[in-house]
């Protein structure tokens, strides 16, 4: 039997891939994808805790976890569909209007 | 030590995986690495007994949300992307904050006691078929989050038919 610690940390060095991939890349698809990626590992985390406390909560959170990826995924690509067609740009460094 | 066996080799490959994933410089290739990821996460959810999850994660991550992205990409002009710089010029920084969040998430989770076990016990699940239990607890417990998740879905195809159709 494996031990649930072992879920969490693999669920854990995942996620922190996935946060270390949105801050350091420029390519906003990347960055999409890395979101993905973290969504992912806490999904790993949940089916991981569903089994080992017998509980099918876990399992449903995963369904929403699932939804809400799918419309983020939609709807960040929409975004940045626009942004090309606006701007022809894709990195984060040439996107300044807002002067940050 | 056979099941210990299985997880190791599952977990050493994901993390691979992800690695690739957030430092490859085509992201064609990206995407496809992405693909190989969540075989094998669906790989996992088969090994904990979700095997609803599993197919779901198959159809619906590899199906349908890695095309959206492959399609997205085509959109794009990749000949300049293969000889932009990658990663921002502060990337050490990047790297020291995740594995200083990751020093506290083993922390933190290194005193873990599981708590009481619930009634889905794998004997129960395997008397009832999982697709039928998970169903049930879906529709009866949960059955207003689920009405607000198919909301969000709407939301989601309305702005992104706004955000990306012609000025006009």
């Amino acid at each position: 039997m494996v031990p649930l610690n072992w879920y969490i940390g693999l669920s854990a060095v995942i996620f922190v891939i996935g946060m270390v991939g949105f801050i350091v890349r420029k390519n906003i698809l990347i960055m999409l994808m890395s979101i993905e990626l973290m969504l992912n590992s806490v999904n790993i985390s949940l089916v991981a805790f569903s089994h080992y406390l017998q509980d099918l909560r876990g399992q449903v959170f995963v369904f929403f976890i699932i939804t809400v990826a799918a419309a983020e995924a939609a709807i960040g690509l929409a975004i940045l569909v626009a942004l090309f067609k606006n701007k022809a740009a894709v990195h984060t460094d040439e996107i300044m209007e807002m002067k940050g | 030590m056979l099941s210990k066996l299985f997880f190791g080799y599952f977990a050493v490959i994901m993390v691979a995986l992800s690695l690739l994933v957030i430092t490859r410089r085509n992201p064609v290739h990206s995407v496809l690495w992405m693909l190989v990821l969540f075989f094998h996460i669906a790989g996992l959810y088969l090994f904990l007994n979700a095997e609803f999850l599993a197919a779901v994660q198959v159809i619906l991550y590899a199906g349908a949300i890695l095309v959206l992205f492959l399609f997205v990409i085509m959109m794009l002009n990749i000949k300049v992307e293969i000889t932009a710089e990658r990663f921002i010029g502060e990337w050490p920084i990047g790297v020291a904050l995740g594995l200083s969040i990751l020093m506290l998430i083993y922390f933190t989770t290194s005193k873990l006691i599981q708590g009481p076990a619930g009634q889905f016990s794998i004997e129960a699940i395997k008397a009832e078929t999982h697709t039928k239990a998970l169903g049930k607890v879906l529709y009866t417990e949960y059955l207003f989050p689920f009405e607000i998740a198919s909301l969000i879905l709407l939301i989601a195809i309305v702005g992104a038919i706004v955000l990306a159709k012609k000025r006009g």
